[in-house]
């Protein structure tokens, strides 16, 4: 099953096993959303149940807080990343803080479902990664699966969760193909989980990046390095003692993320696991990521996102120490 | 280089004959748009076919409770002031002038109504049986509420211009679908919000997802002339209550400061918007005769004459002079309700005073509804931080 189609089925799951459900986003309907995430569910739940809006994303989050109020689970479709800018007050201002100033009185489970990246060779403001905006709002939760399986099973666990939920999905990986066993719960979608064991280096990635750190792994253990990727999977809360336990085992870690490095995560990551693996440490962590500009052009993007090429160079910076 | 157009506090000729080559038949002038206005400045009642009805069926007790919340709510927007000035209150954000817009509307409301106020609604809160000194918790700084909204269905202030009219909306919908599903009354919510924030994009796009889903909700807009200190004519070249007609749900204006009126505008709002008809946009005209805040002065922007001008159409002095030529009130009644007002007073007085906030644990333990790593690491360190004071004073002793 394809990343998509395990979206598509986890909200399907979602719509049938809870009746407050509902999804909400420019073009789900009929069209079944740009990328077909909504694909066929109108035409099973109804246009009660998925909602095509008004095209106005602060009027999607604005709305869906109303109906969380309400005790309704609104499920929002960002149509992408660069547009879920004129919902940021109402994200940031409004929904992140509304269970806090209410002492704790109101709750409002709302998800925001946002696709997220680059690498599809789009025009401008279809590319970007702008999670850490959101990691740094206390009062959200941000999570991103980089697995169909995961995918399936995070849905569903952000619908449930109590606070608001931002489900960055990795657009470039929609197409991915995976298993999903939809019997078994999946995992704490608030945990990272160790992808690929190993004990010279730890490589932390997230989203679209999960599968070019496994292959920079690979090509490393080539070169005689055991190489121990984690996929992060929650962006807020950040699981650190997975990553801590990791470090201190391989002595070296590198974060990779499309994001650009400055104010980025990976500055997040790196300070704290500075903090707490300080006498492990054989290097400084070292940051693989987006540069400071805006998301460049499509024709240039390869040079922007890192790849296996640019986490191996890291690596070999962090064994030079 | 062509002229810079700044926005201007009159309306101009030239932009009045631009309005008519758009459509815009009428002078775009306030005191030109057709308003409902039932009782006069000398407090005598003219009848209206469709809005009189609402007053009929008003009770001699009632009618004298309308007057009595007025001036309670304005006796205790006048202790809520001086408290600030005395220094127990961060700041006051008064009402005065505007009790016929709240009283008027907010008695029109049900209990389960729901209502999104901004953070001048204090007569609203005081018609849905909110113990007035909570509102003072926010000002005071022990929380950024106040109050648990679902006991009176009247929500938090928000102080991010125009957001709840968003939320308003959202929750509207909510209620329609319960009714379709049996599952509870016909309601509606009411959205406030001024003219000030009718300029932000939240209001447009409130309105937008209202008309669309033809969700039960009644937009009341207090226009109060002033957006602190920009007057109403740099929001809009047109009275607000024309922009109705654009989203396709009713717009009437009505005289805020008569709040018999704004009463029977907002019965016969909340009647359309509960019976599934969709939404209903109420402007009140309306004076903020006060500040903005405690922390603003009126004298750097307007002048002592319009407020003397706004002073005569008062709200209570119209209701009183009614009442009293209709032999339902006397000066015993004036003075009973005056104590009325003074006991609220010391009530808030007594309750503010003693007011204070839970530790920064408390704050800790809300950021989120369930557990939280982060959480917990940092309000440890905080605790262990907190408490090496204790030990080494403990030990200096």
């Amino acid at each position: 099953m394809t990343m998509a189609k395990a979206i598509n089925a986890g909200l399907r799951a979602t719509l049938a096993n809870n009746p407050k459900s509902l999804l909400m986003g420019e073009d789900i309907g009929d069209l079944g959303g740009v990328y077909r995430v909504t694909e066929g569910l109108k035409k099973e739940f109804g246009a009660h149940r998925v909602m095509d809006t008004p095209l106005a994303e602060s009027g999607i989050v604005g709305t869906a807080i109303g109906l969380a109020l309400r005790g309704y689970q609104p499920i929002c479709e960002i149509q992408f990343d660069g547009f879920v800018f004129p919902a940021f007050n109402q994200i940031t201002t409004q929904l992140a803080k509304m269970h806090s100033r209410s002492e704790g009185n109101l709750h409002v489970p709302v998800v925001i479902r946002i696709p997220y990246g680059g690498g599809i060779g789009s025009i401008e403001h279809h590319s970007e990664s702008p999670e850490a905006l959101f990691a740094h709002t206390a009062g959200l939760r941000i999570i991103t699966p980089s697995t169909p399986a995961d995918a399936y099973w995070m849905i569903q666990q952000a619908v449930e969760c109590p606070d608001p939920v931002i489900f960055f999905e990795p657009k470039r990986r929609y197409w991915l193909k995976g298993d999903v066993d939809t019997e078994t719960a999946g995992q704490d979608p608030f945990t990272a989980s160790v992808v690929r064991a190993g004990t010279d280096a730890t490589v932390v990635a997230y989203g679209p990046l999960v599968p070019v750190a496994l292959s920079a792994a690979e090509a490393a253990a080539a070169d005689g390095h055991s190489v121990e990727v984690i996929d992060l999977r929650s962006l807020s809360p950040i699981d650190f003692d997975t990553i801590e336990a990791s470090v201190k085992k391989t002595g070296r870690l590198i974060v990779a993320h499309e994001a650009p490095t400055f104010g980025g995560l990976g500055g997040e990551i790196a300070a704290r696991i500075s903090e707490r693996c300080f006498y492990s440490l054989e290097a400084p962590a070292i940051r693989v990521g987006g540069f400071h500009m805006p998301y460049p052009i499509a024709k240039v993007e390869e040079s922007y996102l890192p790849d296996i090429d640019r986490i191996l160079e890291a690596l070999e910076r962090a064994f030079a120490y | 280089m062509a002229e810079v157009h700044l926005p201007t506090t009159e309306f101009e000729e030239a932009d009045a004959a631009h309005g008519n080559q758009h459509g815009v038949t009428d002078e775009p002038n306030a005191d030109a748009e057709p308003m409902v206005s039932l009782l006069s400045v000398e407090g005598e009642l003219t009848r209206d076919e469709t809005y009189s009805p609402y007053l009929d069926a008003l009770s001699a007790e009632e009618l004298l409770s309308f007057y009595s919340d007025m001036a309670t709510v304005r006796r205790f927007d006048q202790e809520a002031t001086a408290l600030q000035r005395q220094g127990e209150l961060a700041m006051w954000v008064p009402m005065t002038g505007q009790e016929g817009a709240q009283i008027g509307s907010g008695r029109a409301s049900k209990p389960a109504d729901y209502i999104f106020p901004t953070y001048r609604e204090h007569g609203v809160a005081l018609t849905r049986g909110l113990d007035l000194s909570l509102l003072l918790r926010q000002f005071r700084g022990v929380s950024n509420a106040g109050w648990d909204p679902r006991e009176t269905n009247f929500h938090m202030y928000t102080l991010v211009l125009a957001a709840q009219t968003l939320h308003a909306v959202g929750y509207a919908m909510g209620m329609a679908r319960d009714v379709a599903a049996g599952l509870a009354e016909a309601a509606a919510t009411i959205a406030y919000f001024g003219d000030g924030a009718s300029s932000e994009g939240d209001v447009h796009e409130s309105m937008v997802f209202a008309a669309s889903y033809q969700a039960p909700v009644v937009f009341f807009c207090q226009n109060n002339r002033w957006a602190i200190s920009v007057p109403f004519e740099v929001q809009s070249k047109v009275p607000l209550v024309r922009r109705a007609g654009g989203y396709g749900f009713p717009g009437i204006r009505v005289d805020g400061n008569d709040v018999l009126a704004v009463y029977a505008v907002t019965q016969w709002a909340l009647e359309h918007a509960r019976s599934g008809k969709g939404p209903v946009l109420i402007e009140a005209d309306t004076y903020r005769l006060g500040a903005h805040t405690t922390a603003d002065d009126p004298t750097k922007y307007r002048d002592r004459a319009q407020e003397d001008a706004w002073r005569l159409k008062d709200p209570l002095l119209r209701l009183e002079k009614y009442l009293r030529s209709l032999g339902l009130a006397d000066d015993e009644f004036f003075a009973k309700v005056s104590a009325v007002g003074d006991e609220l007073a010391a009530h808030v007085r007594a309750a503010v005073v003693t007011m204070s906030a839970k530790d920064i644990g408390a704050s800790f333990a809300n950021v989120y509804a369930t557990a939280h790593p982060l959480i917990a690491e940092e309000s440890a360190w905080q605790r262990a931080y907190e408490a090496s004071f204790a030990d080494a004073e403990g030990v200096a002793e």
